[in-house]
């Protein structure tokens, strides 16, 4: 239950985080809430030859509002979870956050942290592919941003090259004619979920869905969208909508994983009657 | 092997030492400090036992590692009672409401509620954080109780329920 040895640097800039990644190479690994890393480290599942520590850069942990709500990587998840402007554009962030591990892993875990290591049972992802998320990635040869659709690759994977670095996010905020949800399925709260799926419906005046987007986690091998399913409920009457038969074709549309917490079989069933009562309650709000 | 110079401010005193950065802070505590009442338990953040309080929040001291301990202000259970032994009011009422037993988890839950009591939080809320620590033998009813306490401002008695 030791770390085997590695090299350590906690630099101050971005700059020499990008200059560090750039001449370490694929050995080095970053390190930001270490609530996944260390463990790893422990169990020796994870050996990088250099760790460069995150916590001590200036100017990554920012919570801003600026039409979009930009989050930095290393943003805790309590400080996210505390926040009021959080809670006022984007609620659904907060209640994502409820729902990882505890208090006190929650006091050093981050937001960046969690995207990057793309756990298939994660929240963040599943939540970032919802809300279409912006990555801003940084290295030495600039910045990029990348689509949430294009960032998850598999599982533990993203799109991040060994020399970049996540800066931050951007995610939309909460509109009146919006609503958004996600929930999950664990043995206990804040273990990774069996089963989760986050939700976005954008209701018309003429009481008819707009836009959808519904994605999954704990469920399949990464972060996935039941994309079929979202478009088929564009342009149906919210009064009267089969959420059962949502849940349904939801679920049929992913290739649910089986493994020692739950079987495929059991995925697939809770996750159509989780999906069938989110439905059920977030459109509560919008039936007369 | 890399050796880091690191000093941080441990239950009041400034403490300076060496510390290779593969030593998790759980274990510098535990062997260079002596602080010995942060336990370690499962060693990979499950357990809860080796909770301490660093900068003013809860953290497992088994998911830090040493050199990220460096300028921080660090407590642990050693430093929750008074000098001469009288028990702060969250392990008075651990030890009224009979929330230990054999004790191995019990300082990481102190140091937690004591983050929750000089935060102010209510019943719920320290209810929740508890869910963050493994006992194994007492059980959570007791703890539960306190978290009531903690609760209430006034800290009266109600064991209405067990």
């Amino acid at each position: 239950m030791k770390p085997p040895p590695f090299d350590y640097a906690a630099p101050s800039e971005l700059d020499e985080v990008v200059e560090l990644l750039a001449e370490q190479g694929e050995d080095a690994r970053l390190l930001a809430g270490g609530q996944s890393l260390v463990p790893m480290l422990a169990l020796r599942l994870a050996r990088p030859s250099f760790l460069i520590d995150l916590n001590r850069v200036s100017g990554v942990s920012g919570i801003a509002l600026d039409g979009n709500l930009r989050i930095g990587a290393m943003a805790r998840q309590a400080a996210i979870l505390a926040d009021p402007v959080v809670a006022r554009e984007l609620p659904v962030l907060a209640e994502a956050i409820r729902h990882i591990g505890h208090l006190q892993t929650r006091n050093r875990g981050t937001f960046g942290g969690s995207l990057c290591l793309s756990d298939p049972a994660a929240e963040l992802p599943a939540l970032a592919l919802m809300l279409d998320a912006e990555f801003e990635l940084r290295s030495r040869r600039g910045v990029r941003t990348v689509s949430a659709a294009d960032f998850f690759t598999g599982p533990y994977s993203t799109a991040i090259e060994f020399d970049e670095v996540l800066v931050a996010a951007n995610l939309p905020c909460v509109t009146p004619d919006t609503t958004m949800a996600i929930r999950e399925i664990s043995r206990r709260h804040g273990d990774f979920a069996l089963v989760g799926a986050a939700v976005r419906l954008r209701v018309g005046a003429d009481r008819r869905i707009a836009d959808a987007r519904l994605s999954w986690f704990g469920i399949a091998h990464q972060p996935i969208r039941s994309v079929v399913t979202e478009a088929a409920l564009i342009g149906q009457a919210v009064d009267g909508l089969d959420c059962a038969d949502v849940g349904a074709a939801a679920v049929a549309e992913i290739e649910a994983r089986d493994d020692v917490h739950a079987t495929a079989g059991y995925r697939s069933r809770a996750g159509a009657r989780l999906v069938a009562a989110m439905f059920r309650d977030t459109l509560e709000g919008f039936v007369e | 092997m890399s050796s880091h110079p690191i000093s941080f401010t441990l239950n009041g005193a400034a403490t300076a030492l060496e510390v290779e950065p593969r030593w998790t802070l759980l274990d510098v505590l535990r062997r260079q400090c002596g602080t010995t009442g942060v336990h370690a338990g499962c060693e990979h953040g499950v357990c809860g036992a080796c909770t301490i309080i660093v900068d003013d929040v809860a953290v497992r001291a088994c998911l830090m590692l040493a050199p990220q301990a460096d300028g921080c202000e660090i407590r642990t259970v050693e430093s929750v009672a008074e000098p001469d032994g009288t028990l702060h009011r969250v392990q008075r009422a651990m030890r009224e409401e009979f929330s230990l037993q054999c004790g191995f988890c019990t300082p990481g839950v102190v140091m937690t509620l004591v983050q929750m009591d000089e935060a102010g939080a209510d019943e719920d809320a320290v209810v929740e954080a508890l869910t963050g620590h493994l006992c194994r033998c007492t059980g959570y009813q007791g703890m539960k109780r306190v978290a009531r306490r903690l609760g209430q401002a006034t800290g009266a008695e109600d064991r209405q329920d067990g």
